[in-house]
């Protein structure tokens, strides 16, 4: 399932491409982008089809409510921007119209987590995978590289219901392999076995826990790898089947330590198997400019402080 | 028309006394709206989803909610569910949620609204959904004048005019009042006329509880290929002498002797 080859790709050029790809089978879908087509790669689509494709101009709100009321007139819909705006600038409009009407809009965000890097803290969506995930109704999605992407898009164009999608800015390293790997939208992805303890994580942070994973390997710690590129609904039972194994579990994700993939743990750990938990991401503050490796070593999101991070926790117990 | 009118006025008052809450003073004011849309303009099946012309139905979009006791009203009294319901309105497990809700499956609610500024972006997104599949259907959007505070509003009308929808008709409620007192004391909003053909629009300013200007509004609106908009100049609690032009009716359900009161003027 791993992938052999050694690329890097771009996953908002492969949005754009797995969308016009759609678009050619697919007469029902519809784009929808808040000016800024040329980043998200959602002007693949607008130059193959134009008449599908509506820019609402810098107004997130019309593009989310445009967006459901294309949906309700029966559209598959992708709408498209940078997750700072697709989530908390219209999250009343993504609430009380798509997700309360269960309307049949993909929001495909991208420059999702610190990894925008230079822009600074006030495009750096930290907190949008909490916005989301604690709207009814809403499923989400973040994806780690560029196989999984093309699927989640593909699965997305043909499963109905509101969904978030959150794409990095960065390019990543492919860790899928194209002919081997199936999204399933139902269960937690074990990546790699091990008895010492659990990480889970998801979008680029996959690539940093791998890294950290072969680092533990050398001083003798197994980790059981959990890939969780479906936030919500969450499949606790994967979860808990390791955490019962290892005792211990820690979870990494491009994002604010408090309501993502973290919290999904902890609620979902607190409930059925309490197991002390290591939730790493960024803490409750806001984001700065830098280079966006250099963001990642700051905010301790790279494979060596990870697993630093990881054997402080290991010893402290 | 008038005597559809007040029974329906009478309709709304009953459910909110009922309920003990809801929002007497902007439904009033759009009763008449109602009336003539639905009795002369709307193509809408009755038999809603269940007729095989559904798909070509023109689309109605309450964007002010709060209003819903009057679609309510309006909606069973042209026969789309019974009236026996109307007294469920804003009681637990009713479909006739406080807000329109498209989740219970109420036959003539297209989608839910009630978070006000949202109703024509939804609508402009439906027009294009129409022309795009070719559906020569109208979609009608009323707004509150208060609503048009919101900035989501503006930015929709700036998107309806790029696009040229003229499939869609943009209705203003316009009774002056809002919650906390008058529209142009709390953040005006004249001159609406001005503002609304600066964004593009062809606009008709008309007295909204007069049934033959009402009409002629929504013929022109309908035969319109432009963006079209239509001021309805109202009055808040249209109807109940003590209830009119008083924002203190906005959202106050009236007591056993004020219902009493004010069917009595209705009758």
């Amino acid at each position: 399932m791993l992938s052999k080859v050694d690329e890097i790709k771009s996953p908002r050029n492969i949005y754009g491409q797995t969308l016009s790809e759609l678009g050619e089978k697919n007469p029902n879908i519809v784009v929808l982008d808040a000016d800024l087509s040329c980043s998200t790669q959602t002007c693949k689509f607008r130059d193959k089809f134009p008449n599908r494709f509506f820019n609402c101009g810098i107004a997130e709100q019309d593009l989310i409510t445009t967006a459901a009321g294309l949906a309700y007139g029966g559209k598959t819909v992708f709408a498209s921007t940078f997750a700072m705006f697709a989530t908390a600038r219209c999250l009343d409009q993504i609430r009380n119209t798509i997700c309360y009407s269960k309307l049949n809009v993909k929001i495909v965000a991208t420059h999702g987590g610190i990894t925008v890097g230079e822009d600074g803290a006030s495009h750096q969506a930290l907190e949008d995978i909490s916005f989301m995930r604690s709207i009814p109704d809403m499923k989400v999605i973040v994806p780690s590289d560029c196989t999984e992407v093309e699927e989640v898009i593909r699965y997305a164009a043909q499963t109905k219901g509101p969904m978030y999608i959150r794409i990095p800015r960065t390019n990543l390293k492919t860790i899928f392999d194209k002919n081997e790997y199936k999204f399933n939208p139902r269960v937690g992805l074990k990546i790699k076995d091990g008895k010492d303890l659990t990480i889970v994580t998801n979008g680029e942070t996959l690539g940093e826990v791998l890294i950290a994973a072969q680092k533990l390997s050398q001083v003798g710690i197994e980790a059981d790898i959990l890939h969780y590129p479906v936030v919500k609904p969450f499949d606790f039972i994967s979860l808990v089947g390791s955490a019962k194994k290892t005792k211990k579990v820690i979870v990494v994700e491009n994002h604010s330590i408090i309501g993502g993939l973290g919290s999904a743990v902890c609620e979902s750990l607190s409930e059925n198997y309490p197991t002390k938990v290591l939730r790493i991401g960024t803490e409750d503050t806001f984001g700065q400019s830098g280079e966006q490796r250099q963001l990642m070593e700051f905010y301790g999101l790279t494979g060596t402080k990870i697993y630093e991070k990881i054997i402080k926790f290991m010893d402290v117990r | 028309m008038k005597k559809i009118a007040d029974s329906i006025r009478q309709d709304i008052l009953k459910m909110i006394h009922n309920a003990k809450s809801g929002h007497p003073g902007g439904s009033l004011s759009c009763v008449d709206i109602l009336v003539v849309l639905y009795k002369k303009i709307l193509n809408v099946p009755v038999d809603w989803d269940k007729s095989p012309d559904f798909k070509n139905r023109d689309r109605f979009i309450l964007s002010k909610g709060h209003a819903s006791a009057a679609l309510y009203a309006t909606l069973a009294h042209f026969g789309y569910f019974s009236k026996s319901l109307l007294m469920g309105f804003r009681i637990l497990g009713s479909k006739l949620q406080g807000h329109p809700s498209s989740k219970v499956g109420l036959a003539g609610i297209e989608v839910s609204t009630g978070s006000l500024g949202q109703g024509l972006s939804i609508g402009a997104g439906v027009a294009l959904a129409l022309r795009l599949d070719k559906i020569k259907s109208k979609v009608f959007v009323l707004l509150g004048d208060g609503e048009m505070q919101e900035g989501s509003v503006w930015e929709s009308l700036m998107n309806i005019n790029n696009q040229k929808l003229s499939n869609l008709v943009v209705i203003i409620d316009k009774n002056n009042l809002q919650i906390d007192g008058s529209v142009c004391d709390i953040k005006s909003l004249d001159p609406l006329d001005k503002k609304l053909e600066a964004f593009g629009f062809k606009v008709k300013s008309i007295d909204g509880h007069n049934y033959i200007e009402l009409e002629n509004a929504f013929m022109e609106a309908k035969k319109a290929n432009e963006p079209f908009a239509i001021i309805a100049n109202t009055i808040k609690g249209k109807g109940v002498s003590f209830m009119e032009n008083n924002p203190s009716w906005h959202g106050k359900a009236p007591n056993d002797e004020q219902l009493k009161l004010a069917l009595e003027e209705l009758c």
